[in-house]
């Protein structure tokens, strides 16, 4: 088992046509993911890397059968490109670029609840159920079938502490980026409740950072609902107020959203936060022998 | 991005939200002339894009045109927070019968607009939340009907009575929403709204910050910028495609991603080193890019040591240190620089590295304990 994304997944890619959608559409395809459409308003009839190629979402939907989305399409237009997927009734958007406006989001948001579809990101760098598919810019190799969840808002972070779990032979049964954005899609809560209901998943690895306090709900989740060991860990100790870093949502503001407030939720949720990434694989080594 | 108060008093009026009288003034005799033409009390109101500027002395109430010199005076030139005065509001001074507090901001939890009010005004609002958090009226607002009359109305009579009242800043709160949302803001604050003697709701001070995504479709609100010294190095990074904020450290680092970045950071200080700054110079092995950043890093003179580190990806290491090599032809410097490289095709970008005699570490941690102490020699 898995969440979310799996060898089922039927996988249409939006702006398959520009430089990135392109790239990783063939790795993404090479990966083994099932990439059965693309889509580029007047490109219809053509094949990238063998995936034909759409006018619309619905006419790909139509065509393939296609139940997820990855969006790939410039920020000015990405809004659009999410709200038109749901529309076709895709159940499952990946949106990958980066550089939304807040307020884009914020009037997707209301309409993907309307229509029941579910969103990962924007600026995030997908998920991967590793052997079955891989839903983004991640890359694959570093990734190994197992049995821990993994969930970050952080794009490179992610792949240096995945890196870790595999040498330590942590494989993974799903790894989420959910990105940096303020406002996104499926966050820690939606996807620690997955990870609680999915057999295979024993454990789960937490990424979080400064800004917001998505975190803090993580870690009363856990108290209240979670009977598998976590593991956090914060990115952003040292990260002074009012910046943004790098991430738009990655902001101290007002003094609150500060890393030592998260790991204090944490930690009193009884959740180990690791003091650097080479800690992670330690903290649950030490869970699982328990 | 930051406005400042005279900046959002210009939008709020633009929008029909009534504001007092007021000119922006560069010098005392500026100042002196504007509380002339005014001929009536005035406050003189320090122009920066910090907080907290009445408590340190940015504020002052004039009766006289003598006073407003006074003030003028001991305000301009004045540094509150690390920024120096450099312009003053001199504004009508309303009288008061009573502070109100209206914001505006995007709610991550409920992913909404949410307005808030409080008969609390004229105070911080995070205050007002630690104390007395029952006095804050909060309504998250639907992003696909926006702000409804009725919704305003209602919001209004839990402040104010008196129905003429009501309805003026009914009036007020959907404005600042319209305003709000068409100029993709991220805060926009009335702090404080007020009541005068004339029963008049007005707004006496205004913040407004906006979403730096969005600047590309707002060219009126991009006008307004004015950078301080850190934001201008900060806004030629961005315009290289790096993302770069300046610490307090000796350490520089770059590294790719933002998250990684952070954690970097982290790291240099967990094991007793200062980090200098964040660098992300994102997922390409652009020569360019390196230069770009290492020039920045290296503008900053308290550096002593630099620690690039890099985690390949997409972005294969090899092609990272073909990168660096060329990006090591052109700089020149006595500062140390250890490179960590790690992921796909690590082992062959490390071994070309050795042509350029950096220090190279294959572990994050390494490379964090190598970098502090070289800059240390």
């Amino acid at each position: 088992m898995s969440i979310l994304v799996n060898k089922d997944t039927k996988l249409v890619v939006q702006g398959i046509t520009g430089r990135d959608g392109k790239f990783h559409s063939g790795k993404m395809k090479a990966y083994g993911t099932n990439v059965v459409a693309g889509v580029s308003p007047g490109k219809e009839g053509l094949l990238i890397d063998g995936i034909p190629v759409f006018n619309t979402v619905a006419a790909a939907v139509k065509a393939t059968g296609a139940n997820t989305s990855i969006v790939f399409v410039p920020a000015a237009f990405a809004a659009d490109a999410i709200m038109e997927a749901s529309e076709a009734g895709i159940k499952l958007v990946i949106a990958i670029t980066e550089g939304l406006p807040i307020q884009d989001m914020l009037r997707v948001t209301p309409f993907l609840k309307q229509n029941g579809t579910l969103l990962i990101g924007p600026n995030c760098p997908g998920l991967i159920t590793p052997d079955e598919a891989l839903i983004g810019i991640l890359p694959g190799n570093i990734f190994k079938k197992g049995n821990i969840g993994f969930i970050s808002r952080s794009g490179t972070l992610t792949y240096e502490v995945v890196n870790l779990l595999t040498l330590n032979d942590f494989g993974q049964t799903t790894c989420v980026g959910i990105g940096g954005d303020p406002i996104a899609g499926l966050y820690f809560v939606d996807l620690l409740e997955r990870f609680e209901n999915d057999p295979e998943t024993i454990a789960v690895v937490v990424i979080g950072e400064i800004g917001g306090d998505a975190e803090e709900q993580a870690a009363q989740f856990i108290a209240d609902k979670m009977t598998k060991p976590v593991v956090a860990f914060i990115a952003g100790q040292t990260a002074p107020t009012g910046k943004r870093m790098g991430h738009a949502g990655a902001i101290i503001s007002s003094g609150s959203g500060t890393a030592a407030e998260k790991i204090a939720a944490f930690n009193k949720a009884g959740v180990p936060v690791a003091k650097e990434p080479n800690e992670i694989p330690v903290l649950l080594r030490e869970l699982l022998n328990k | 991005m930051k406005i400042h108060e005279y900046q959002a008093r210009q939008l709020f009026r633009k929008y029909g939200i009534p504001v007092p009288e007021d000119v922006l003034c560069y010098t005392v005799s500026e100042v002196e002339k504007a509380t002339r033409e005014l001929n009536r009390m005035v406050v003189v109101k320090a122009q920066v894009l910090v907080g907290g500027r009445g408590k340190a002395g940015g504020v002052k109430l004039a009766r006289n045109v003598d006073d407003a010199v006074s003030a003028a005076k001991q305000i301009l030139g004045m540094d509150i927070k690390g920024c120096k005065v450099e312009k003053v509001l001199v504004s009508d001074a309303v009288e008061i019968t009573k502070e109100y507090y209206v914001g505006l901001i995007n709610d991550r939890n409920t992913k909404s607009v949410t307005l808030m009010v409080s008969s609390e005004g004229g105070v911080e609002i995070e205050e007002v939340a630690k104390d007395n958090p029952e006095k804050i009226i909060k309504f998250h607002i639907n992003s696909l009907t926006g702000l409804l009359d009725f919704q305003a109305r209602d919001i209004a009579f839990q402040l104010f009575g008196d129905i003429t009242q009501a309805k003026q800043a009914a009036s007020i709160f959907t404005k600042l929403y319209k305003l709000y949302v068409e100029t993709d803001a991220t805060i926009a604050e009335i702090n404080p709204l007020v009541l005068t003697p004339d029963n008049k709701v007005l707004a006496i001070d205004g913040k407004m910050n906006f979403d730096d995504n969005a600047l590309f479709r707002q060219p009126e609100i991009l006008a307004m910028r004015e950078p301080d010294e850190d934001e201008l190095v900060e806004i030629d990074a961005s315009s290289k495609g790096l993302s770069y904020i300046k610490l307090d450290g000796n350490i520089g680092c770059m590294v790719n991603g933002a998250g990684l970045a952070m954690a970097t950071m982290d790291m240099i200080k967990l094991y007793g080193g200062e980090p200098a700054n964040f660098l992300d110079i994102g997922g390409s092995s652009n020569p360019q890019k390196v230069i770009d950043a290492m020039n920045i890093l290296l503008n900053d003179k308290k550096v002593t040591a630099v620690m690039i580190n890099i985690f390949g990806g997409i972005t294969r290491c090899d092609d990272v240190a073909k990168g660096l090599i060329k990006a090591m032809e052109v700089i020149t410097t006595n500062i140390p620089i250890v490179v960590r490289l790690s992921g796909t095709n690590a082992a062959e970008g490390l071994e070309l590295l050795k042509q350029t005699n950096l220090p190279t570490v294959s572990s994050m941690s390494e490379a964090a304990k190598k970098a502090i102490e070289l800059s240390r020699q």
